[in-house]
């Protein structure tokens, strides 16, 4: 695992795989980490020699990336899930638990270099949970069991490979289906009737056959391109990903940018806690997927196409990667596709290595082109330059499946689903407090209310909508409707009964900006860490009403400066826990005005750790403090 | 004539490709700003120069200029905010201007005066940032960067060496230099390197000249940095050299 004297000769396979091009970067650095559990200094320099990239810009992009390991992390590495979700089913205890078994604490390696335990952002198995990954590969429906085998199979040595197949098994928990998931359309059905007996334009179809397939203007190719565009514009089809842009639209400005290649980019980072749709669409419509991906080539004039697939879901990778070969061995994908002369287009797909922010689609561009995941200034926009700066469509994995599926069953009736502004249907992810957490799609315009009816939710408190940076609703609003007119979402749905405390949730939500802001801007690299250091005074007691407005100004300064999307939400959760649970804050503050931070008693913790004490006369006593 | 924008009630003429910060300070308008430098690129990290326009907030130093544009800087909602984003660089590094031998030339305390910043504003994160003073004639300070990344652009696009790179993310993000033992000893820097002289506070310092001009007789210890800025900005039109020759000119 960790040998080292063929380290030169394997980057160099590796290098030479990768074309020695330093936009894979990430890719190089990805499974360079697979193979020695680390990046250890040697393939910097070898790395930074054969690409010419200066070493220390090679190590601000592994340190950038939480799952990349500049030095060794174990050779076992063990993240457990730390989504509220996760905590919600006993992830905490159980981290204690595997902690204690195999002697170390978190974040720590082991004395002899064996394993480390440590928690990662929500790994998107919120309806399986508690989750973990292990060397990047997800175990699910942890147990207190589980996790006692897990500490075993790590202190015998046994490689993953050995490792029971069922810790490794995800489900789909498919509860309800519409249009996109009872999809029955074989692979290639879709691009064929486009191209074919055109379900866009009949007459088309007539010149196609036997003309070349070129780009100039006026030819069948550019009018298929064209009515492609106007039948994605005609359904209204908006993104699935969260901002929710017209795609049609979208995708016309970047047919219209000028420029020497266009790009079709995959958005499949779903990073947003509490939604792995886009998981389960990779597992079971990844055709639909890449059926899309290709009809956007078509319209866009792209010849290359990538799919970023965030690194927690890599076990989806291979299972990809062979549908993706036999779609070209199907001439689905590659050079004349379906015979079309001049019809080129393939897809390659980049992992990423643990980076919410990556999800913010120029902070992913910059991923794909190997650098570190920091969102660009916009304008321009990637429509006109994106990916190495030319013009690029960047589309959520759920939109390019809706974009098919208005081809195929044409515009007007795919308008017919959903509402007026939300056209179509919308996979939500439940998850939390339900006794059936999992997918449920709907045509939009559906309430809070019956999706909680619809998991067996009972007692329902509130729901966490579209992610930490989405919205809290509280009980009395569960009549409002998903869709863009009222609560636009990008699919989590997260349910918490009167049992779970909103200042929790809240914490938890703000622990998790604070941990995957890029740093890039003042307000969010630093904004997003004293947000944190507050809640965490508040829960230990020591909050004040001074620390509730100081919340209030941190998000105006949050919101009006912060470079991107991240900053501007990140006070999202504490602001709606606020308005609608205040007396869950109001509970833990102390009456006073102000509250010194510091804690006198708690200064004595790491004396009291150091000295292994923790009797009466190792703290203060209360008079003292 | 060229086109126009209002700044602050004034009428702001300006070059087509000029950003608004670029436009104002051409004309003698001073916009607030930490990690914008006349002679890079903006990138826009510190937002120290949001300003209003139209009615939206935006960092003047990446936003296009456009005739027409309504922009306010100089009014209390953004020298409030200015505020706020100095304290939080105060409070996530180690500043102790007492004992700084960059006290008078630095932009970040220059600023703070300017912007009449009275109070720390947060708790201090005081992070564990050790000082690198292997190099003999050069120390790199690591408790007073802001992250501005201007010795960055300027060993990258100026000095063509690279010596400096960030690492790390969010509040971990950092300072690295390019050397397999992390030390600047080890990295092929000049004194006569651009990179040397744009830190706007006192991480990258030459060695033995710290006291050279005595505190007091400093450069923002003679005019407020409001007042100093206009008078750099012509480096605009003389690109690329006098500043360099100008002593504690960051």
């Amino acid at each position: 695992m960790t040998t080292t004297d063929d380290l030169p000769a394997f980057l160099d396979a590796l290098l030479a795989r990768h074309g020695n091009n330093p936009t894979n970067l990430l890719q190089i650095l990805c499974e360079t980490q697979d193979r020695q559990g680390c990046i250890p200094p040697p393939a910097i320099n070898h790395l930074s020699q054969r690409l010419g990239i200066p070493r220390a810009r090679i190590e601000g992009v592994a340190g950038f990336y939480s799952f990349l390991h500049l030095r060794p992390n174990g050779e076992y590495r063990v993240l457990f899930s730390d989504n509220i979700t996760d905590r919600m089913l006993g992830s905490q205890i159980l981290m204690e638990k595997m902690c204690q078994q195999l002697w170390l604490q978190p974040g720590k390696v082991s004395e002899d270099g064996l394993v480390s335990i440590n928690t990662t952002s929500c790994t998107g198995m919120c309806d399986q949970g508690p989750a973990m990954l292990v060397n990047g590969r997800a175990i699910t429906r942890l147990t207190h069991q589980r996790v006692q085998e897990i500490g075993s199979l790590i202190r015998n040595n046994t490689p993953l490979a050995g490792w029971p197949a069922d810790f490794f098994l995800v489900e789909d928990n498919i509860r309800r289906s519409g249009p996109l998931l009872d999809n029955t359309s074989a692979p290639g059905d879709i691009l064929r009737a486009v191209l074919f007996s055109s379900a866009v334009r009949p007459e088309l179809v007539e010149g196609l056959h036997g003309s070349p397939f070129d780009t100039s203007g006026g030819s069948p190719r550019t009018e298929i391109a064209k009515d492609i565009v106007e039948a994605v514009k005609h359904s209204s089809l908006r993104g699935r990903g969260g901002a929710g842009f017209p795609t049609g639209q979208k995708w016309e400005a970047c047919r219209n940018a000028p420029g020497s290649k266009h790009y079709v980019v995959c958005n499949a980072d779903e990073g947003e806690p509490g939604t792995f749709k886009d998981r389960v669409l990779l597992n079971c419509q990844a055709d639909l997927v890449f059926e899309g991906m290709t009809l956007c080539a078509l319209a866009v004039g792209a010849q290359h196409g990538y799919l970023y697939l965030r690194g927690e879901y890599r076990y989806l990778l291979e299972p990809l990667r062979a549908i993706l070969q036999r779609r070209r061995d199907n001439n689905m994908l590659g050079k004349n596709i379906l015979g079309q002369a001049g019809f080129d287009f393939d897809i390659a797909i980049h992992t990423g290595a643990g980076a919410y922010i990556c999800g913010e689609e120029s902070a992913l561009i910059e991923s794909l082109e190997g650098k570190r995941g920091v969102p660009r200034s916009r304008p321009p926009f990637p429509v006109t330059h994106g990916y190495m700066q030319q013009p690029t469509a960047v589309d959520n994995v759920e939109t390019f499946c809706s974009a098919a599926l208005a081809i195929q069953m044409g515009a007007e009736n795919f308008r017919a689903i959903g509402t007026q502004k939300s056209s179509g249907s919308k996979l939500i992810s439940v998850s939390g407090d339900c006794p059936r957490p999992g997918i449920y799609e709907y045509p939009f315009g559906v309430s809070v209310r019956e999706v909680l009816q619809d998991c067996g939710a009972v007692n329902t408190r509130a729901v966490q909508i579209s992610g930490p940076s989405g919205m809290c609703i509280p009980k009395r609003e569960f009549d409002r409707k998903l869709g863009f007119e009222d609560l636009p979402t990008a699919g989590a749905f997260m349910v918490f009964d009167d049992s779970r405390d909103l200042f929790e949730v809240a914490r938890n939500f703000v622990h998790f900006f604070a941990h995957e802001s890029c740093g890039f801007c003042t307000p969010c690299r630093v904004g997003t860490s004293m947000l944190k250091q507050t809640m965490d005074k508040i829960a230990a007691g020591h909050g004040t009403r001074h620390d509730l407005n100081e919340i209030e100004n941190l998000d105006k300064v949050l919101q009006t400066s912060s470079h991107c999307g991240l900053g501007r939400t990140a006070c999202n959760p504490v602001l709606h826990t606020l308005k609608h649970f205040r007396p869950a804050y109001e509970n833990r503050l102390k009456s006073l005005d102000f509250e010194p931070a510091f804690d006198l008693d708690g200064a004595l913790a790491r004396a009291r750790q150091m000295t292994g004490r923790d009797d009466a006369g190792a703290h203060l006593k209360p008079e003292e403090t | 004539m060229s086109d126009t924008f209002q700044l602050d009630g004034e009428s702001v003429p300006f070059e087509p490709g000029q950003t608004v910060m670029q436009a104002a300070l051409a004309t003698g308008h001073y916009i607030p700003h930490l990690c914008y430098h006349p002679e890079f690129k903006p990138h826009g990290s510190c937002k120290v120069c949001t300003v209003k326009v139209n009615g939206r907030t935006a960092a003047s130093c990446t936003m296009p200029a456009e005739a027409g544009l309504d922009v306010e800087s100089n009014i209390e909602e953004m020298n409030g905010l200015r505020r706020t984003l100095v304290q939080m660089l105060f409070a996530e590094g180690n500043h102790f201007c007492p004992s700084c031998e960059k006290s008078g030339n630095c932009m970040l305390q220059a600023l703070g005066y300017d912007l009449e910043v009275h109070t720390a504003g947060f708790r201090h994160l005081y992070p564990d940032r050790p000082l690198d003073a292997s190099h003999p004639d050069i120390l790199l300070d690591f408790n007073r960067c802001i992250l501005c990344e201007l010795c960055v652009r300027a060993s990258s696009e100026v000095d063509g060496k690279n010596v400096f790179a960030l690492s790390g993310r969010g509040i971990t993000k950092h300072l690295v230099v390019n050397a397999e033992t992390g030390l600047l000893k080890d990295t092929d820097i000049a004194l006569t390197d651009k990179a040397m002289h744009v830190c706007p506070v006192g991480v990258i310092l030459p060695k033995r000249v710290g006291f050279s001009v005595p505190i007091g007789k400093r450069r923002y210890d003679q005019r407020p940095i409001s007042k100093q800025a206009l008078d750099d900005a012509p480096r605009q039109a003389d690109a690329g050299g006098s500043c360099a020759a100008r002593e504690g000119i960051p």
